[in-house]
């Protein structure tokens, strides 16, 4: 048998010890110890986050404060997203882009208010992201990396009632909307918000206080902890990119279906890397697209899986493929042709020298169910 | 009278005669988590000692099973295929993978014991 992992020394997250007492299987990833599942399995976790809550440690993302008179002016060079009209206590997506219009990263980006802002990257990209931003915004803002906080995300159907158990005040809140929030009488930074494709929260919190607070949530019998392998089936269930793997420099966000992370006002004024490229697509189409692929038989097709069309000519490349627990079948994202990108469109992918029957699908694959009040 | 053989890639053969049958241990399905998907080999292949002959996926990944000993696959284990979480359930039992004739018994001497595997994964941690 092949690919057993290996062991290495690794950063650790204010969880760490929760994790092994749980009896957690810590695996390496973006330079953290972290836990990919627990005894349960990745199954039964994927099942419990669609039908209860899970609570899952995303302590090795990259959090920051960003203050000043001036945040979503400065944030607005560097990402295609419109800031200038985000109310406070509103949360929105977006992406670094370089000047050749490829993605550097995915983030999150509060306004928290009046002139203090949150922002939540990738693990993997946090050191660049954060001097991405220093070196392009430094001089206008002020960027304070927040090294002591832990991240938690508790997600699924029921997470709201268990939030509210927690902090009463979190019943008001809605898709994307964040704020401090007391979670049992511990200062937290909250957003409404994940990446499962369920209701649920993302709970940033001091690091010394963060074992107590996640205790509190695994008391309470609607909440199992999760690990990063569900995490990767539930989002790609949902049909969300993953950087490094969906998205990256070589694909421009038009190109990765994201075109709802560029602003309406952005489309027309540009002023963000890349935007020759990138408005130039939006008016005029790309080569290819970014598309949800459902598999036939039952063999998942996994990342760089070669895409043909039906004659075997190759028109593109699996980025995310594997089981979806709720559907109980293979699926897959990649790119393909343009031409090809339709729903309904008959594809083949090559898994082991043979040629499966796919075919492209919407995205979502599961439903989303994020609470829009 | 069956001999049960391991290998360093996780895998045992119970060997019965010139006839052996070929999986993957419980520590290689703890390691994998909830098996898939599982290829078996057709009646009939030919399969040599240390090349792929079989595949297992996890929700994760997808991994090869490799033939301890070069021979003939005589019976691929559908049971597996059609339900492949035998692979969890019973990974030195009913989660076989297949069954082949052994060509060269000889190859048989460089597999370990189950003392010496046990060894193995112990030092694995």
């Amino acid at each position: 048998m092949s690919d057993l992992p290996a062991d290495a020394p690794l950063l650790t997250t204010p969880l760490d010890a929760l994790h092994r007492e749980l009896g957690a299987r810590m695996v390496p990833f973006a330079g953290y110890a972290m836990p990919v599942q627990y005894p349960t399995g990745i199954l039964a976790e994927h099942g419990w986050c669609r039908n209860h809550a899970a609570l899952f440690d995303v302590s090795h993302m990259g959090q920051a404060w960003i203050t000043g008179a001036d945040v979503a002016g400065a944030l607005e060079t560097l990402v295609p997203a419109s800031y200038r009209e985000l109310k406070a206590g509103r949360t929105r997506y977006t992406v670094f882009t370089n000047d050749q219009g490829g993605i550097l990263d995915d983030l999150m980006i509060t306004h928290v208010g009046p002139d203090r802002w949150f922002v939540v990257v990738n693990a993997a990209c946090k050191e660049a992201d954060f001097a991405r931003l220093q070196q392009g915004i430094g001089d206008r803002v002020t960027l304070d990396v927040l090294a002591d906080r832990a991240l938690l995300a508790l997600q699924g159907p029921t997470a709201a009632a268990v939030m509210a158990h927690f902090a009463p005040a979190s019943a008001a809140m809605v898709f994307m909307q964040a704020g401090p929030l007391d979670v049992a009488g511990i200062p937290c930074f909250v957003t409404r918000s994940g990446y499962t494709g369920e209701d649920g929260f993302e709970i940033s919190v001091p690091a010394d206080q963060a074992d107590h607070l996640a205790r509190l949530f695994l008391d309470h019998p609607e909440v199992k902890p999760c690990g990063l392998g569900a995490r990767d089936s539930l989002r790609l269930e949902a049909g969300l990119p993953l950087y490094g793997s969906d998205i990256d420099t070589t694909t421009s966000p038009v190109e990765a279906a994201l075109t709802f992370a560029i602003g309406k006002r952005r489309r027309n004024d540009g002023g963000f890397p890349g935007a020759g490229r990138i408005l130039a697509e939006l008016e005029q189409g790309t080569s290819r697209l970014r598309v949800g692929i459902a598999l036939d038989g039952r063999a998942p097709a996994r990342a760089h899986t070669e895409i043909q069309d039906t004659e075997g000519r190759r028109i593109g490349e699996v980025t995310s493929g594997g089981f979806a627990p709720t559907l109980n079948a293979p699926i897959a994202m990649g790119y393909v042709e343009t031409a090809f990108a339709r729903p309904g469109t008959p594809l083949r992918l090559i898994v082991r020298g043979k040629a499966l029957e796919a075919r492209v699908v919407s995205l979502p694959f599961v439903e989303q169910r994020y609470h829009r009040g | 009278m069956t001999t049960l053989y391991y290998t360093e890639d996780h895998e045992w053969i119970a060997v019965d005669g010139d006839v052996a049958t070929v999986g993957i241990t419980a520590y290689a399905a703890g390691q994998l988590g909830d098996v898939v998907f599982v290829e078996v080999p057709d009646d009939g292949k030919s399969v040599s000692k240390g090349k792929e002959a079989a595949v297992v996926e996890s929700v994760k990944a997808a991994s090869d099973v490799y033939a301890p000993v070069s021979g003939t696959v005589i019976e691929g284990n559908q049971a597996l295929v059609d339900n492949p979480a035998l692979v969890n359930e019973a990974p030195e039992g009913d989660g076989w993978f297949f069954r082949m004739t052994l060509s060269d018994i000889g190859e048989l001497s460089g597999l370990m014991d189950k003392t010496a595997y046990e060894a193995l994964i112990a030092a694995a941690g």
